[in-house]
């Protein structure tokens, strides 16, 4: 049996209670991998700063919250409208979750075409069909990270994308993870499933927003197979509350001439990490996981990756851009793995700091590591302040100071968000990012976003 | 238009600028030379208003007014435009996002309407049919992948649409070809106007041959050593500086 005792974080108890009630309760192979994925975490323990991995980034203050877990009233939080990312939500799907409860009156059910199953997890659990068995679990089972086991134990809610082969989605499919509006923290955990057949191709963007104030916590996995051929572009906007701690991770597999492309657009929480880690596994196998990460005040963001490179011919693509005001901190652990087999790979990595207070703080790891010969590998980080010469020659052409320094950054960042493929998400990214920047500068039409 | 009077000028404690005067009229062109290291850039980023420059002594008298203590952006709207030795690169911004962006600023000081989106369109394509720059430019971000020509050809655009009512160019011949540099001449010659004065700094005469002054100054060792019209140009250009440059290190 577990030992409850030895549990560093003290919603535990609660939670175990909380067990029979969470998806999928009575299914023998789940309650296996829940058991397993808690005995796991016992063991663990919460990372510390003595490891490796998790040097920069910090979970003590999150240690000492008290967090409970969502109740039906949490769930069902007065909402008169979703925070949408994409403008007119119109014929586009998009599944909308209130502290981990999904909200089906929110629920657009779009033109999505056959062979497309979109669903909650729960929903998806319920009727255990077998192919889940084979996917849930397979991604993260070997892995020895505290809080992907933690979720793996606790899952309680997330959605199940599954793309027949052959099948292309041209509507992206958002899902829209809305924390906050609770009288006291809570966690939820979800934990996501995308599967894309042979020749599938989907668009997913997730947006996580924080409403009001109140801390909360956010353990969201999400575990993505491409099938030879299949193309996920996989989008992701993290603007939790202020007193938000949001660990998430994504763990993907990639088969021959399958793309995996993913933007993390981070803008808001106390703390959050953004792991994502991906296995080249067939040759023509491609990766582009790139990301912004703006913040202020004494937010802390981590973007650790790692992308594993086992088979011939695959590549991977890694651009990191990140704005930092006040007291912030961020973190960029980049880890390449060329395998002894994986020869002719082609892998890329970048990531630049623009640091606008001299209290801002950033800390970049990039590692290579490689057993193969013939191999073409890079890897960059700068970090710097804006540069006076191109904000005197804004300002000596009428440009004040402050929209001149915005222009600036959203000149810093274009590098980054113009790896996003999609025209209309990546205006919606652009737009969120010049929300970020201080208001006041919003003056001409274009500035203000919409 | 434009008075200097007895400006001293320090950076970082060393005195560049050792009591310059100057007077330029409405609508006149005066070209100021120099030898390198004559303090020519800094005054031409101490009138436009740059960090990191302390002013000793002096004023700089612009319609009128002392502009000593006014931000960069505040002297660009009361009409003063410098144009840049080495226009900046700002990857990820339109031109013509720039261009509306300092226009409607310029006219926000002035209590005026911005331009929308197709009437500012409409302006800026008059500009560039009359200077004979193609519209392409207005598209790319902001001197990215410019040559040297297109990015001087950028900054007199920007002076167009500006329509500022006093213009310092700083070296702009430097990195040019004779082609650019008739081509961009040409634009400046097109925008000499009676209500528009011009200080044209320059190292060689060249520039000077198609954009003629009314005036010629010799600036060394940080102060203005003689003043004539444009035939002084010629003689420097055959004697070199080497007579006011004694005290130069």
């Amino acid at each position: 049996m577990v030992n409850m005792a030895s549990t560093p974080l003290n919603f535990m108890p609660d939670f175990d209670a909380e067990r029979p009630g969470l998806p999928g309760a009575g299914i023998l192979w789940l309650e296996t991998l829940r058991q397993d994925g808690l005995e796991r975490f016992n063991d663990l323990g919460l990372p510390t700063p003595k490891q490796e991995a998790w040097k920069y980034t910090r979970l003590k203050p999150f240690e000492d919250t008290h967090f409970q877990p969502v109740t039906d009233e949490d769930g069902m939080a007065a909402l008169d409208d979703v925070p949408s990312l994409l403008p007119d939500p119109g014929g586009r799907p998009r599944l909308v979750f209130v502290n981990g409860r999904i909200r089906p009156s929110f629920w657009i059910e779009g033109d999505l075409p056959d062979g497309v199953h979109l669903d909650g997890l729960r929903d998806v659990l319920a009727h255990a069909p077998d192919w889940v068995e084979e996917y849930l679990g397979q991604l993260t089972g070997g892995d020895d990270q505290a809080l992907v086991q933690l979720n793996t134990a606790m899952m309680d809610t997330g959605f199940v994308l599954r793309v027949e082969p052959g099948v292309v989605v041209e509507q992206p499919i958002e899902v829209v993870f809305i924390g906050g509006l609770t009288s006291q923290p809570v966690a939820y955990f979800p934990r996501n499933l995308i599967v894309l057949g042979e020749g599938a191709q989907a668009s997913v963007v997730k947006y996580h927003a924080g409403l009001g104030v109140g801390a909360y916590f956010a353990n969201a996995v999400t575990e993505v197979n491409l099938a030879p051929g299949a193309r996920l572009n996989h989008y992701k906007v993290q603007a939790e509350s202020l007193d938000a701690t949001h660990l998430g991770s994504v763990h993907v597999r990639v088969a021959k001439d399958a793309t995996y492309d993913s933007f993390t657009l981070s803008i808001g929480g106390r703390l959050s990490r953004n792991e994502v880690s991906v296995r080249l596994e067939g040759s023509g196998a491609h990766a582009g996981v790139n990301g912004a990460y703006l913040m202020r005040g004494n937010e802390h963001c981590d973007n650790t990756t790692v992308i594993d490179h086992l088979a011939p011919h695959t590549s991977c693509r890694e651009i990191f851009k990140g704005v930092l005001d006040d007291q912030s901190r961020a973190v960029f652990q980049g880890r390449i793995v060329v395998h002894k087999d994986a020869q002719g790979t082609d892998g890329h990595q970048l990531c630049k700091t623009l640091l606008l207070a001299t209290g801002a703080e950033i800390d970049v790891k990039p590692e290579l590591e490689i057993y193969a010969d013939d191999v073409k590998c890079s890897h960059g980080a700068t970090t710097g302040q804006i540069d006076e010469t191109a904000l005197f020659y804004l300002r000596s052409r009428g440009i004040p100071e402050a929209l001149a320094r915005n222009l600036l950054v959203q000149s810093f960042l274009g590098e980054a968000l113009e790896e996003i493929a999609d025209d209309n998400i990546r205006e919606a990214f652009t737009n969120k990012v010049l929300h970020w920047l201080p208001a006041a500068c919003f003056l001409s039409e274009e500035w203000r976003g919409e | 238009m434009l008075e200097i009077k007895n400006l001293h000028v320090s950076v970082d404690g060393n005195e560049i600028l050792k009591g310059i005067d100057l007077s330029v009229g409405p609508g006149e062109v005066h070209a100021i030379m120099g030898p390198n290291g004559s303090g020519k850039s800094t005054l031409s980023h101490v009138i436009a208003g740059r960090d990191g420059y302390e002013i000793t002594g002096g004023r700089i008298i612009f319609k009128g007014e002392d502009l000593t203590g006014l931000l960069p952006e505040e002297r660009a709207a009361k009409g003063l435009f410098l144009a840049f030795q080495y226009p900046v690169e700002i990857p990820g911004v339109a031109n013509t996002t720039f261009l509306k962006e300092a226009l409607n600023a310029i006219r926000r000081f002035h209590g005026e309407d911005e331009l929308d989106a197709l009437q500012f369109v409409k302006m800026v394509r008059k500009k560039t049919e009359e200077l004979g720059i193609s519209d392409d430019m207005l598209k790319r971000a902001v001197n990215v992948g410019f040559s040297g020509g297109e990015k001087k050809r950028n900054e007199i655009l920007q002076m167009a649409v500006l329509n500022p009512s006093l213009a310092i160019l700083d070296e702009t011949d430097s990195g040019l070809d004779i082609d650019a540099l008739k081509i961009v001449s040409e634009g400046v010659n097109k925008l000499r106007s009676p209500d528009r004065s011009m200080v044209i700094i320059t190292h060689y005469q060249r520039l000077l041959d198609y954009i003629v002054p009314d005036k010629v100054h010799v600036l060394a060792n940080g102060k203005i050593q003689r003043t004539g019209g444009k035939e002084l140009a010629l003689e420097l250009e055959e004697k070199g500086y080497a007579e006011f440059d004694g005290a130069v290190a």
